[in-house]
């Protein structure tokens, strides 16, 4: 038998969609102009510049002045904390409130804040991976400058209450900033009703290519720059526009904020069968943070006994693309922070074992996976001291 | 989140099928080096007849290389007169796997160690002071050792 690919590593990244493509390429060769620049070809990709600009604010209830666009989350978030915070100590405000369970581009931003003086505080999410707006309203003071909590986690999928933080915080006049990466085309987002003042977004998690993202700043903020330069994005943030990839986030935008609830619902599906059946087949197991508030495509799993590198080998000797927060898979000698945060002893950390799906998954990729996941635990199992299955 | 390196053939060899695996019951010296808290935990039993080492299996909780250099280095041992099973070094195992990452080199020392702890216990059931013979075996945190 041929040995079959089934990407299942979506939170990680995502196939460039046929759409996305298509719409990119002739930014590429054919209309390859600076946008800056008076000609014919400079004036269409500047049109498609502003044309990506309207679609993505449509997509998260912005409006097109709103959205500038960056070269990935990562500095989006950096751009909303670091330059966020700068605005707050003009105040006086010199404290972050964070949550203990953020990507790396926001706990590091923020610890870049602490060595310059900021005090962060890091709220301690619960078991399930959740937090409450009510620890948000405890931790603010007046001294608060910046709340930045993260709308869903990028390794067991919760999703947060970020309409109600936004309520909190915009009752209390406190900026207040979320990194969407994970939630945006898989969670309802209107960034006015929901009352957030920026936000990040990241192309390649949403079938757009690596290398583009953007920041959704309200306009009634001046956000001071990150990146100085030239007249782009309204003087906001320098560089020449990287057109074709603007242009295929624009479409991922549209693609994504379409259908929302029948395709979510589609993977949910999906993911549910493989939850059900993992927790069926397979003893000692058990799903890492809320079932009730998570992204429909994730699932995390800790295995007891084995170590989720050799999951992710075994399971790719099969044709299947996972991912683990063990040490051994996070380059460092600890197992992820977010498994750690919610309580899992380091071993339990050890042998996890994310899947995320997207709406391309098919059933027949299902049943593969819940058949080939017993057998490579157990597999493990079988040359593990520590199990006495 | 991340698959963090690419391993050589030898090394995805001995983790797709691994040798000397499982356990052995009237074994005449068992070792077990490492934690689960660090992700990594060898365990060795030897038979070991006129000095010889003459069976040898592990089991290994652990990484791809955790597994690998397990299989490789009872490979290396197994059949040896146990004064050359004292001389294996990391760096042997490592080689003969034609390299690792550097990040995962520790699991080679776990693996040294794991087989030296197995001998150590020999030597006691024996009756044998094992350090003049082995040296210290050190203590099983070695999870955080690198290079």
């Amino acid at each position: 038998m041929e040995k079959p690919f089934i990407y299942m590593d979506n939170a990680a990244t995502t196939k460039t969609s046929d759409s996305c493509f298509n719409a990119m390429l002739p930014y590429i060769q054919q209309n390859y102009g600076n946008p800056s620049s008076i000609y014919s070809i400079a004036h269409v990709a500047k049109a498609a510049v502003e044309g990506a600009r309207k679609k993505a604010s449509a997509a998260i209830g912005a409006l097109p002045e709103e959205i500038f666009f960056t070269s990935c989350a990562t500095e989006s978030d950096n751009w909303a904390i670091k330059c966020g915070a700068k605005l707050g100590l003009d105040q006086g405000k010199n404290q972050i409130i964070t949550t203990n369970f953020e990507h790396h581009a926001v706990l590091n931003a923020c610890k870049n804040l602490e060595s310059n003086g900021f005090e962060v505080i890091y709220l301690p999410v619960d078991k399930d991976g959740l937090i409450s707006p009510k620890q948000v309203e405890e931790a603010i003071t007046e001294k608060t400058a910046l709340v930045t909590v993260m709308y869903a986690n990028n390794e067991i999928g919760t999703v947060l209450p970020i309409p109600e933080i936004g309520a909190i915080c915009r009752q209390k006049g406190v900026l207040f900033h979320t990194d969407a990466v994970q939630a945006i085309g898989h969670v309802e987002i209107d960034v006015h009703k929901q009352n957030i003042d920026m936000l990040s977004i990241s192309g390649h998690k949403i079938h757009a290519p690596k290398g583009v993202g953007l920041l959704y700043v309200n306009k009634k903020i001046n956000l001071p720059n990150l990146l100085d330069g030239g007249a782009q994005e309204r003087g906001r943030r320098g560089g020449t526009e990287n057109v074709a990839y603007i242009v295929a986030l624009g479409q991922a935008l549209e693609d994504c904020a379409k259908n929302i609830e029948v395709r979510e619902k589609k993977i949910e599906i999906l993911r549910n069968k493989i939850v059900e059946s993992v927790l069926n087949e397979v003893p000692k197991v058990r799903v890492n943070g809320s079932m009730k508030h998570r992204l429909s495509g994730n699932v995390n799993f800790s295995f007891e006994g084995v170590e989720g590198e050799s999951i992710l080998l075994l399971l790719d000797s099969f044709g299947i693309c996972a991912s683990s927060g063990s040490a051994c898979t996070s380059g460092s000698l600890d197992p992820s922070h977010v498994l750690l945060a919610i309580g899992l002893p380091h071993e339990t950390a050890h042998g996890s074992l994310r899947i995320s799906l997207c709406a391309e998954n098919t059933e027949k990729e299902v049943d593969y996976v819940i058949e080939t996941i017993p057998k490579v635990i157990s597999r493990l199992r079988e040359m593990s001291p520590v199990w006495n299955g | 989140m991340k698959m963090a390196m690419e391993y050589s053939k030898k090394v995805m060899d001995h983790f797709m099928n691994p040798r000397n695996v499982g356990e052995i019951e009237d074994a005449d010296g068992v070792g077990e080096v490492g934690n689960a808290k660090c992700g990594d935990i060898m365990k060795m039993f030897l038979k070991i007849e006129n000095g010889i080492i003459k069976d040898i299996k592990f089991k290994t909780f652990g990484c791809g290389s955790a597994i690998a250099t397990s299989s490789m280095a009872t490979e290396m041992v197994k059949g040896k007169p146990i004064s050359e099973a004292i001389k294996l070094t990391n760096a042997a195992v490592v080689e003969a796997l034609d390299g690792l990452p550097k990040v995962k080199v520790h699991c080679s020392v776990l693996a040294e160690q794991a087989i030296k702890a197995a001998l150590c216990d020999y030597y006691r059931r024996q009756g044998v002071d094992p350090e003049p013979i082995l040296g210290k075996i050190p203590p099983v945190e070695s999870c955080h050792i690198h290079d």
